[in-house]
């Protein structure tokens, strides 16, 4: 009998566990866009905190405010070269954050669909490997904020 | 004799420090690094953002800052822009005898209206300058920047990779200062204050 209720317990919770997707699992904070004059392409910028104990990874992001959303990591070489290369897989560590901000990751955001204005949100929608998504308002601030 | 070298070599050993005590002060008060004598002074002939040619000899009398860049990069060139904008913010009149100077390594799409439209975005101290292709190599070159267009992506856009520095005239044009975007912000409104209050005389 205590078996059986157990088994049902577990059968019960089995397609919430199941649902614990990664998108589920981070939290997006400090969402922003840099607003950059004309059709000019932006960066956008989030920091992505993965408090479960289990492993996410970010393989992209789309949104319907741009044709194309790319991740992008801007890198300094030790000559003070400076130059930007796409990513294809961002970890969030376990217990840990990834800070996409400027002069490292972002996002590569051209295309605009209509012209932003400094204050309004844009829905980006980050795409994890375990294919789950997650919608984040990223605000849309002046050309020289800083961080 | 004995007394005489000994008052003479202890005199020389006390006027040494002393002088080296005088460099070591003379040395100090830049905190960025002090490339004065290893780099040209500033000379070019460009297009100012609003389409008129412009030669070094325009910037005289202000403290210039050399920054090369190109509009359709989305993340350090603004980055670098917003700090000079603080930077300027915080010298607040000195400010006036400043120019940031944004030169496109892209000029094949950075015309002097896109140029006008992306510095004004940032800072009234900011001027774009363009040119030829071969009259902003020539600059890049002077001051060993180096840059490159990166391999083209599928709808013809590219990126550029460029060098990061900040490279910090005297009033008289004099090549004084480098500073890079990681330099925390106030080495360059300290050295900034310094070069503006003492007319480059430091």
């Amino acid at each position: 009998m205590k078996r059986s209720i157990r088994f049902l317990l577990l059968a019960a919770c089995f397609p919430f566990c199941a649902m614990a997707t990664q998108a589920d699992q981070v939290k997006a904070a400090h969402a922003w866009i840099r607003m950059l004059p004309g059709s000019l392409p932006a960066g956008g910028y989030v920091t992505l905190q993965n408090p479960s104990a289990s492993a996410a990874t970010l393989v992209g992001a789309h949104s319907d405010a741009y044709a194309m959303v790319m991740l992008h990591r801007s890198t300094v070489d030790k000559g003070g070269n400076s130059s930007m290369r796409g990513v294809d897989r961002l970890d969030i560590p376990v217990h840990g954050q990834v800070a996409l901000a400027p002069a490292g990751y972002h996002l590569m955001l051209q295309q605009a669909a209509h012209p932003q204005q400094v204050g309004n949100t844009v829905d980006i929608i980050l795409d994890f490997a375990d294919g789950s998504h997650l919608h984040v308002p990223f605000l849309v601030r002046p050309a020289n904020a800083t961080d | 004799m004995k007394l005489s070298r000994f008052v003479c070599l202890t005199s020389l050993l006390v006027a040494g420090l002393l002088l080296a005590a005088c460099q070591h002060e003379e040395a100090a008060p830049w905190q960025l690094t002090d490339i004065s004598g290893h780099m040209p002074d500033l000379s070019f002939r460009l297009t100012d953002d609003r389409g008129q040619t412009v030669t070094a000899a325009d910037y005289r009398g202000k403290v210039a800052l050399l920054y090369f860049g190109y509009t359709h990069c989305p993340d350090v060139c603004p980055l670098t822009l917003a700090h000079l904008h603080v930077a300027m913010q915080q010298l607040g009149t000195l400010a006036d005898s400043t120019r940031i100077l944004f030169v496109s390594v892209d000029p094949a799409r950075d015309t002097p209206q896109a140029l006008h439209a992306y510095v004004s975005a940032f800072d009234p101290h900011v001027v774009g300058l363009t040119g030829s292709p071969a009259d902003v190599e020539a600059l890049t070159k002077r001051y060993r920047a180096a840059f490159s267009r990166e391999p083209g992506k599928a709808d013809g856009d590219y990126d550029v990779s460029h060098s990061s520095g900040i490279y910090i005239f005297d009033s008289s044009g004099k090549a004084r200062l480098l500073a890079t975007p990681s330099d925390p912000q106030d080495k360059l409104v300290h050295d900034l204050h310094l070069l503006l209050s003492t007319g480059g005389a430091t």
